[in-house]
Order: C-alpha cells, then structure tokens, then sequence
C-alpha cells in the first residue's frame, strides 16, 4: 500500500498544473478544464484522508464537490456560449469591457 | 516493491503525464479528451482507496456527463482561431506552478501523516455506507446540492437562450 | 490460483467470442430480416465454390473480407491521432459492458463453486452506466477528428441524444433496483427465480413494466438506430459521424452497433426477463406449480439455464431489428420531446410510485 503522503503529492502536482493551466492558458474553455483538474486534484485528497483516518466524511465531501463541479462547469459553459455569441472569441484578454 | 506500489506509480504516472496535456496542446478538442482521460486514471485511484462507488460515479459523472458537455461545446462553437504562444508569460506561469507545488508538498511533510491504512469493513465506499452518511448526517447538504443543481439548470438556460 | 486465473480467462474469452459472434450473425439477420420485411430476396451474390448459403458467406466471410481491404482514409484536414482513436472509443464500452451480465447461475465442479458472470462487482448496474455513458465518446470525437461538416452535425446530434436519454434510462433502471434491493445484476437474476402467488415468475417486467418500457425505448436510442437514428440519419446527413470512415475502421463502428445490440438484450434480459432464469426452474429441476417435479443432473440445469438466457437475448436482438425496418425516423425535436418532456417524467413518476408502494407492502406486510 503506498503511504498517504504519495497520494498528496500526486494531488498537489495534479492541482499545480491546474494552477498553471489557469495562468498560462488565453482559451475559456481550457482555462475551464483545469478549474476541474484542480477540483479533481482536491477529490483525490479528500479520499485518500478518507481511507488513511478510516472515515466516510471525506467520501461525501467528494460527493458534493462533484455536484458542485457539475452546477460550476454546466453555468460556466453558458456563459461562455453567450460571450462566444457577443465577441466570437474565447479569448480572456478580449473581455474588458463590463457591458457591451 | 509491492504489487499496489507498482500500480500507484503506473497510475500516478499516466495522471500526470495526461493532466499535462490538458494544458499543453493549441487544439482544445485535445486538452479535453486529455482531461477525459486524466479522470478516468484518477477514478481507478480512487478504487485503490477502496472508494468503488466514486469512483463509478467519477466516470459516470465527470467523464460521461460533464465532459461530454465540454465536447459538446465545444463543436458547437467551433473556435477556429488558435492562440498564439508567448514564452516568457510561459515561463513565468510555470514557475509560479512550481512555486505553489514546493509550497505544497513541504507543507504535507511538515507533520507526520498516518503511516498505515487503518483495517476498514468490507462495505467500505460502497453504495450502501455512502447513502448512509449521505441520507443522515448530510441530508441538508444534500438537499442543498439539489437546489443548487437546479439553480445551475435554471442559470444555464437563461444565459444560454437567445434573446428575442 | 493459476485455476481460478484459467477460470477467469475463460469466462473473458466464452464472452468475448459470443457477443462478436453474436454481434456478426447479427448483421445477417438484420439483412434477411430487412428482406423479408422489405419482399425482396436478402445478400445472396457471394458464393464459395458455387455456395451462397443463405447469404451467411456474405456477411461471415465477404463482408469482412471486403472491409478489411479497402482503403483506410483519413481526411487530410482531419485529425489523424483523434480519428484513429474513435472508432476503438466506440467499439470499447460495447464489450466491457457485458463482463458484469450474469449468463447462468453458479456452476459446480468438484468443490469449485463457479459463478457464470465474468466479474461480480457490487456495483453492477452503475458499472454498466459509466461504461455506457463512455459510448458517446466514440461518436463525438469521430465526428470531430473528421472535418466534416455532415459529420459534425451528426456528433451534435449524438451527444445531445444520447445524453438525454442516458437520463431516461438511468431513472428508469432506479426503479428495478428499488424493486430488488441490490444493485449486484447476479442478485437481481436469482430474485426473479421467485414465484408470485405460486405460479407467476417474479420477472422485472411483471413488477416494472412501466420501466421496462422506458428501458427498452432509452436502450434503443442508445444504440442509435432507427427510429432514433439521428446522428447518421442517411437522408439529411449521408451517414452523420461516419461519413469519412472506411475500411476496417468503418467495420469497427459497425461491429460497435450490433455489439451494443447484443449487450441492450442482454440487460434487457437480466433485468426484466428473469436472466438465465426458467420458469419453475431450480437448482435441482423442474417443480411446477400444479404439484408434478422433473428432477434434473446439476450439469443439465446449468445447460438450460445458459441456453433459457442465450434464447432471450436472441429474442431481444431480433426484436430490436424488427422495429429497425418497420418505423420510420423521429424529426429532432419530436426526439428531444420524448426524451425530456414524456419519458423523465413518467419515470420520475414510477420511482416515486415504487417508493410508495414499498413503503406500504413493508407497512402491511404483504408478500408480493
């Protein structure tokens, strides 16, 4: 059995390059994808403590953060329809008026 | 090395190596069939963690549900522009990445962790021991997350639907 | 331990090898059904030596043949990496679904107590969802990696469709599960062994045929074929997300189709029908109702089971053709009607039902 502190370092690599994508990327939707890979990166956590403290807790934690997960990316792709409808672009840079 | 190290690290591995391509390629139909696989390595991790039923959720969910959407999208959208590449703001965004990540993992080894998988029952991350939790300690969450699932559907439709 | 390995592999293999078969003969049947529905005489030109066999040398051995000697095109604007991958994302989830799909009770042999289902998992039914719900990728990304804008259209198409009724299906089922109490299929097999006041089998479709009906609907639009053949839909799309597939990759798609056919008649099977369950059928023969018994051999039972669930499932395959050649194509928004405005309700409807119901046989304690 590979000990806790391997799982949390495969989560934190999992969420830097999440962090990175973030940072890095000038597309919606990638920039999306890694606001899930972090997300994932924080489930992996909550189980491994799951199963090294012997608890349910953080497998129901898991469970709604994937619901909120859900809500997050169903809303997020919305707005980036509507934006993509406006401007006819996924570029982040290109937003920077509040109303057009 | 045990058979379950060997496993972890394939899997550890392969999570890695596609989380990467989820940020690296131009074409965004990649990152998101990267991304795809990337949680679906992650919900066989989380079968070593004995947690079967997120992990099936984790494909169901994630994988077959929300990603699906992204795809959707995606095609919908269709964006032929790529973006182009700056290597300094690369460089720059990849450090802070690193930055955070030493942070990180010198923050897990500052205190010592459990060393050992305490022994759990069978039922362990099974259907039945989740929906316990779920429908008697969490039941408020739970209905909570329902309205906000609903508040997504109803959000989307607004922002999604044409005006006039 | 390396015999129980020899068992597991067994199992793999003895699966593997009947659904592809299966999935094979399955392309005659449906070209001799489609004759016979049609008054035409079926695929009869190839022949061996003089034999066309019913056209049964067609499609076992020209068709592959064929498939796999022509040209494998990829469109040059296309994505060569995606559109390799797709036709094996769509071939995939059809036969892994079927590792969790009981095709017989327990066989003994000597002390070894071997269980006719290749792998047992407390999850069984959310098993075969995920891996269903994996199905779509096939469809989106081959449509993607295409360039095409018929092809496009039909992924659209795709995704959207199948998502919707993925739904329908998934609350469908709930109602099933609610019903047995497990979500092990191997489970829901043997409770359906049981008799309702003595004679009736305890069949799913005698205790859900609401769900059985939306099953069987959500299973059909799932495989894609007519009526809810949108995303290839020949006549406004040429072919949708296969337009620019040839060859062996082509033969995968179509494999894929006739192999999610097989593994639909074989849930249908297992959760409505009894599974590998014969009427009056036990461990030890037949007890019927009316008093008589057929003591069986352990060896003969296991026989009849295996072949009571095998004549099933071919039922539910030819079933599934036969409304394939008689009805014609839904327009795409009398889909998306079905989809979310009749079937989710009815099915949210009969979960609530069987909730209630169950609440007040435990309150009453009645049997059935």
């Amino acid at each position: 059995m590979a000990p806790l502190n391997y799982y949390l370092v495969l989560s934190a690599i999992i969420f830097a390059i999440g962090v990175a994508g973030v940072v890095i990327r000038r597309n919606f939707i990638v920039i999306l994808l890694s606001i899930e890979l972090m997300l994932n990166a924080v489930n992996l956590t909550f189980i491994a403590f799951a199963r090294y403290l012997g608890s349910m807790e953080g497998q129901v934690i898991v469970f709604f953060v994937m619901t909120v997960a859900a809500a997050e990316a169903v809303v997020g792709l919305a707005i980036i329809i509507s934006i993509f409808r406006h401007r006819r672009s996924l570029d982040p840079r290109e937003m920077q008026l509040l109303k057009w | 090395m045990s058979g379950d190290m060997i496993l972890f690290f394939i899997l550890a591995s392969l999570s890695v190596i596609f989380s990467l391509l989820v940020i690296f390629p131009r074409n965004v139909v990649h990152s998101a069939m990267a991304l795809a696989a990337t949680l679906f390595f992650v919900a066989v991790l989380f079968l070593t963690l004995d947690a079967p039923m997120l992990a099936i959720l984790q494909v169901l969910v994630y994988a077959g549900a929300i990603m699906i959407l992204f795809l959707f999208v995606i095609m919908l959208l269709n964006p032929a522009a790529l973006e182009g590449r700056r290597i300094a703001w690369w460089t720059l965004g990849s450090l802070a990445a690193v930055a955070l990540l030493l942070e990180l993992v010198s923050l897990f080894f500052y205190r010592p962790s459990p060393s050992g998988q305490p022994p759990v029952a069978a039922a362990f991350g099974g259907p039945e021991t989740l929906a316990q939790s779920l429908f008697t300690d969490f039941a408020l969450p739970f209905e909570i997350a329902s309205v906000l699932l609903l508040v997504a559907i109803i959000g989307a439709v607004a922002l999604a639907k044409r005006e006039g | 331990m390396i015999i129980d390995l020899g068992i597991i592999a067994a199992k793999v293999f003895l699966v593997l090898f009947m659904v592809l078969n299966l999935a094979g003969l399955l392309g005659w049947i449906e070209r001799k059904g489609s004759a016979l529905i049609q008054d035409r005489i079926g695929a009869n030109r190839a022949s061996v030596l003089g034999f066309a066999g019913l056209g049964l040398v067609n499609t076992l051995l020209a068709d592959p043949i064929k498939f796999l000697t022509k040209e494998d095109f990829i469109p040059p604007q296309g994505d060569r990496l995606l559109h390799t991958l797709a036709p094996c994302l769509a071939l995939f989830p059809a036969l892994v679904t079927f590792a969790v799909i009981p095709f017989g009770d327990v066989l003994v042999v000597g002390e070894r107590q071997i269980n006719l289902q290749v792998a047992n998992l407390n999850i069984g039914i959310l098993y075969i969802f995920g891996m269903a719900s994996l199905s779509v990728y096939g469809i989106v990304v081959g449509a993607w990696a295409s360039n095409n804008k018929f092809s496009l259209l039909g992924g659209v198409r795709g995704a959207a469709q199948m998502i919707s009724y993925e739904i329908a299906m998934g609350l469908s089922v709930i109602g099933v599960i609610m019903a047995y109490g497990t979500l092990e299929l191997q489970q829901i097999a043997r409770a359906q062994g049981e008799l309702f006041w003595g004679w009736l089998p305890a069949w799913g479709f005698f205790l859900q045929p609401v769900a059985f009906l939306l099953f069987f609907t959500a299973a059909v639009a799932e495989t894609k074929r007519t009526p809810f053949d949108l995303p290839e839909g020949e006549s406004e799309l040429v072919a949708g997300y296969h337009v620019e597939y040839s060859g062996g990759k082509f033969l995968m798609f179509f494999v894929g189709e006739f192999a999610e056919i097989v593994t639909a008649a074989g849930l249908i099977t297992t959760l409505f029908f009894g599974g590998w369950q014969l009427p009056y059928l036990m461990r030890d023969g037949f007890h019927f109702p009316w008093g008589g018994a057929l003591l069986l051999p352990h060896l003969a039972v296991v026989v009849l089971q295996v072949g009571a669930f095998t004549i099933k499932v071919l039922f539910f395959c030819w079933l599934q053709i036969l409304l394939r050649w008689s009805l014609p194509r839904f327009r795409y928004d009398q889909l998306m009607r079905l989809g979310w405005k009749m079937m989710l309700p009815v099915a949210l409807v009969n979960v609530v039902v069987t909730a209630v119901w169950i609440v007040l046989r435990q309150q009453l304690s009645v049997k059935p």
